[in-house]
């Protein structure tokens, strides 16, 4: 019970390293490394590598944005084996809706919220 | 001063990122993030009816918010600066990039400021995660049509 929370924190950890060395000695911006670290994802999940690390670190497999990645290719996967090739496109924001829809309502409420202060 | 000589001046004088304390820095802070989701998903599966696997999706949200309102009070800023890629690799730093494009763009208007820009940062990751997400299952089917391997 206690291990996943070191196995979330360490795994979460060394994913954002790998992000960090990207922009550090790979030279990429931001938005590129962010980018990489989807393709992974979804590329780990297309090997059934990323669930397996899911059980192992939990939140440090989920959070960071690989995860993003892997849910788009878990749900198309999931759907294309029920239903064939057309599940590629209709099963592929079942996972992982609830990153979209929590980002542009919140995005959404903060634009009343908030005033603008150079906040990114 | 001809090109060559130039390029071997500026790289003398550009500093040297400090790797090993920026890969410290982004280790602690992006281990934290994750700690911290793993207390909400602790939270969502003891007071709510979600198992370890579908807790995640509230999860996310949930991180969402708090990245709105760090992001709203000009917090997520200041710990970005620190942090790295320890705030930006996290689900975190979507939520942030969304949230602060939509703050950014509210004067000019809640249609063409908010609504036309509210993925300008964000939008290259939901469009190289949906691609690939579409390029690997479409190979995976095939492969699995052809008999090649098996899901």
């Amino acid at each position: 019970m206690l291990s996943i929370y070191i196995t979330s924190f360490i795994v979460g950890g060394l994913i954002c390293v790998i992000g960090q060395l990207m922009m550090d000695v790979g030279k990429l911006t931001p938005a590129h490394t962010l980018c990489t670290l989807v393709v992974a994802g979804s590329i780990l999940d297309g090997f059934g590598l990323y669930e397996p690390l899911i059980d192992f670190a939990g939140t440090g497999a989920t959070i960071p944005i690989t995860s993003f990645g892997n849910a788009l290719t878990h749900g198309a996967l999931a759907e294309a084996e029920k239903h064939g090739i057309i599940g590629v496109l209709t099963g592929m924001f079942e996972v992982t809706s609830s990153g979209i829809s929590a980002a542009i309502v919140f995005g959404f409420i903060a634009s009343f919220l908030f005033k603008s202060k150079r906040t990114i | 001063m001809d090109e060559k000589k130039y390029q071997q001046l500026e790289q003398q004088l550009t500093p040297k990122p400090a790797y090993l304390k920026n890969c410290l820095a982004a280790f602690i802070t992006g281990g934290f993030v994750c700690l911290i989701g793993q207390f909400v998903a602790l939270f969502y599966i003891t007071f709510f009816d979600f198992t370890e696997r579908t807790a995640s999706n509230p999860t996310v949200a949930t991180m969402i918010f708090f990245a709105m309102l760090l992001t709203g009070f000009g917090v997520y800023k200041k710990f970005a600066q620190f942090a790295g890629a320890g705030s930006a690799v996290p689900i975190t730093g979507f939520g942030n990039a969304v949230v602060s494009s939509a703050i950014e763009h509210r004067s000019e208007g809640y249609v063409l400021g908010v609504g036309g820009n509210m993925f300008k940062l964000a939008g290259s990751v939901i469009l190289y995660g949906v691609f690939s997400a579409f390029a690997v299952a479409l190979i995976k089917s095939i492969l699995v049509a052809l008999g090649v391997i098996s899901w």
